[in-house]
């Protein structure tokens, strides 16, 4: 029996059986439910049901001040906060049409490459946990609490760090981050190194994740795909180096690429841009260490934010893609309207595409590494 | 430099458009372009294939409803003129579908928009373009009732398939309407 790979999924129809996964099952990561039907082992169709982590941030944005909607923002990808913090300020910014000091944007360079780091290593680690690799996960976990360390020394949070301000920065980087970024970027490594060497070649691991939901390039643009699950497609896009924001175009690092965009490709693509980020921090904090103490943390904003009525939309390079703020102002002292473009919605959606005719386990491997976070999908 | 390619970007549309091109306004760099609705699918495919432009990403797709927009200009209209003379203008359409577009070449980005009246909600699906189109659209039907001719599966995304309401409409309150208390689980 055919059935449109998308459409809803009619119960009792032929010998298939449906089988209901989530929203509560460890596997699922938090909230998020597939219904899928079944031959035996093999997926017929699945059938993604969102929505059990909606919270009204648009609505509750409609409702709050600019600088009240900030700790907000922290709830969308909670794995790398202080990305959406940014990503928000900088679509506030361009709206007033404000310039960011360099100091400022060298922080939040440096802030921001920590975050990408931290969500990557949840993302591999929790791919092995789901694929009963639990050993890689402790190690990757280790680091990420020293990267949260940091974080935490800017200003007491460890998970949702209300980073920034409007304009800038409150405080400027953590003192001690001299002396403890030269461990942390060892340890990171070691952590990258020894996963590498538990899986990247482990038998087990590649029959689990080569040539598991491979993606053609051409199918993840047409379904709206950006970040690194593009990239693991053999697409070579990324909005720090297509359409460079703050100093990234002064920064050398690559890009790297996967081929046949399987979970094998979306994994190594996450391991390698982990080593770019480092590389792109030692740069950042050269050039900071070059600044003097006394350059400008913040740009001339008044204290009531009332941007003049239009709308902008601005978007950065978040971990897991494309992340963008639409923002409507009428004029007065809160926004008209915010749209937040969560890159996981884009590619959640090509989900019942990219399972179909994979087993069970493939479809839970599938899920897992393309970093679907129910915070920033349900908003 | 940016400037400059905005202003090229804005010539070019409007010369790919025509007479479809309602309005291109520049903000902040964002280039916007209005074009009637019924016409829309037709743009879409014009700004997509045209050599020079090749808008060939469909980054996102929203709604917005702009009922307090036109209560607040008429606030501020009514101390200056006579209230007559309002109810006699033409209520502009209350809703609008905003297409943001990216080229993959040229990394340039577009705005088209739509205005969409509360009489008839309905517009035609970009699935038939972008696969991209698909939960989007559903969103938007699911926040503001839009409903999008040719999709095939527009059902509610966020809210429960039960849910009375469009919660991002201007009139909808934000502590809600008291739905969750008359909540109920549908069958599997």
């Amino acid at each position: 029996m055919v059935q449109e790979p998308n459409g809803p999924v009619v119960s009792g129809s032929g010998d298939y059986v449906s089988i209901n996964i989530g929203p509560s099952h460890p596997a699922m990561h938090g909230t998020l439910r597939v219904i899928a039907q079944t031959d035996g082992e093999t997926v017929i169709k699945a059938d993604p049901e969102i929505g059990y982590l909606h919270r009204g941030v648009e609505k509750l944005g409609e409702n709050l001040t600019y600088h009240q909607f900030i700790p907000i923002t922290d709830r969308l990808n909670y794995c790398s906060a202080i990305t959406n913090n940014v990503s928000y300020e900088k679509a506030v910014e361009k709206l007033m049409g404000i310039e960011v000091p360099v100091k400022a944007q060298l922080v939040r360079i440096i802030m921001m490459e920590l975050a990408r780091i931290a969500d990557h290593q949840v993302c591999v680690g929790i791919l092995g946990v789901d694929l009963g690799a639990f050993t890689p996960f402790f190690y990757q976990i280790i680091q990420r609490e020293e990267i949260y360390e940091v974080f935490e020394w800017y200003n007491g949070a460890r998970l949702t760090n209300t980073f920034g301000r409007i304009g800038g920065l409150d405080a400027d980087l953590p003192e001690k981050f001299a002396e403890k970024w030269p461990g942390l970027k060892d340890g990171i490594r070691r952590a990258n190194d020894e996963m590498d060497k538990l899986l990247t070649h482990n038998r087990i691991w590649m029959d689990r994740t080569i040539g598991v939901n491979p993606f053609s390039p051409e199918d993840a643009l047409a379904w709206g795909f950006t970040g690194p699950c593009l990239r693991a497609c053999g697409v070579k896009r990324d909005m720090r180096k297509n359409e460079p924001y703050y100093l990234y175009d002064q920064f050398d690092f690559d890009v790297p690429t996967g081929k046949h965009g399987d979970v094998f490709d979306r994994y190594m693509v996450r391991l390698k841009e982990m080593e770019e980020s480092i590389k792109i921090i030692d740069q950042a904090y050269k050039m900071y260490l070059d600044m003097p103490e006394d350059a400008p943390l913040k740009a001339k904003v008044p204290k009531i934010i009332k941007p003049p009525a239009g709308e902008v939309y601005s978007a950065i390079e978040s971990p897991n893609g494309e992340l963008g703020f639409f923002i409507k102002s009428d004029g007065s002292d809160k926004p008209y309207r915010i749209k937040i473009r969560p890159p996981c919605y884009m590619i959640y959606q090509a989900f019942p595409e990219m399972v179909q005719g994979e087993m069970i386990a493939d479809l839970i491997a599938c899920l897992s590494s393309l970093n679907i976070i129910a915070g920033e999908l349900d908003r | 430099m940016r400037w400059g390619l905005a202003m090229d970007l804005k010539e070019r549309v409007e010369r790919c458009l025509g007479s479809d091109a309602l309005s291109i306004t520049e903000y902040r760099g964002d280039i916007t372009v209005e074009v009637p609705r019924r016409r829309i699918i037709m743009v879409l495919k014009k700004l997509r294939e045209a050599s020079d432009l090749e808008f060939d990403f469909l980054t996102d797709l929203f709604g917005v409803d702009n009922l307090d927009l036109y209560k607040k200009k008429k606030k501020k209209k009514g101390k200056e003129e006579e209230a007559e003379k309002e109810a006699q203008e033409p209520t502009p359409p209350r809703f609008e579908v905003n297409y943001l577009l990216q080229s993959l070449k040229s990394n340039e980005r577009l705005r088209v928009k739509i205005q969409v009246p509360e009489d008839d909600l309905e517009v035609e699906s970009a699935t038939v373009l972008w696969k991209a189109a698909d939960w989007p659209e559903r969103e938007c039907f699911d926040m503001f009732g839009i409903r999008f001719k040719g999709h095939y599966n527009l059902k509610r995304l966020l809210m429960w398939d039960e849910f009375p309401d469009h919660p991002l409409r201007k009139d909808y309150p934000l502590e809600g309407k008291g739905e969750e208390r008359h909540f109920h689980v549908s069958e599997f």
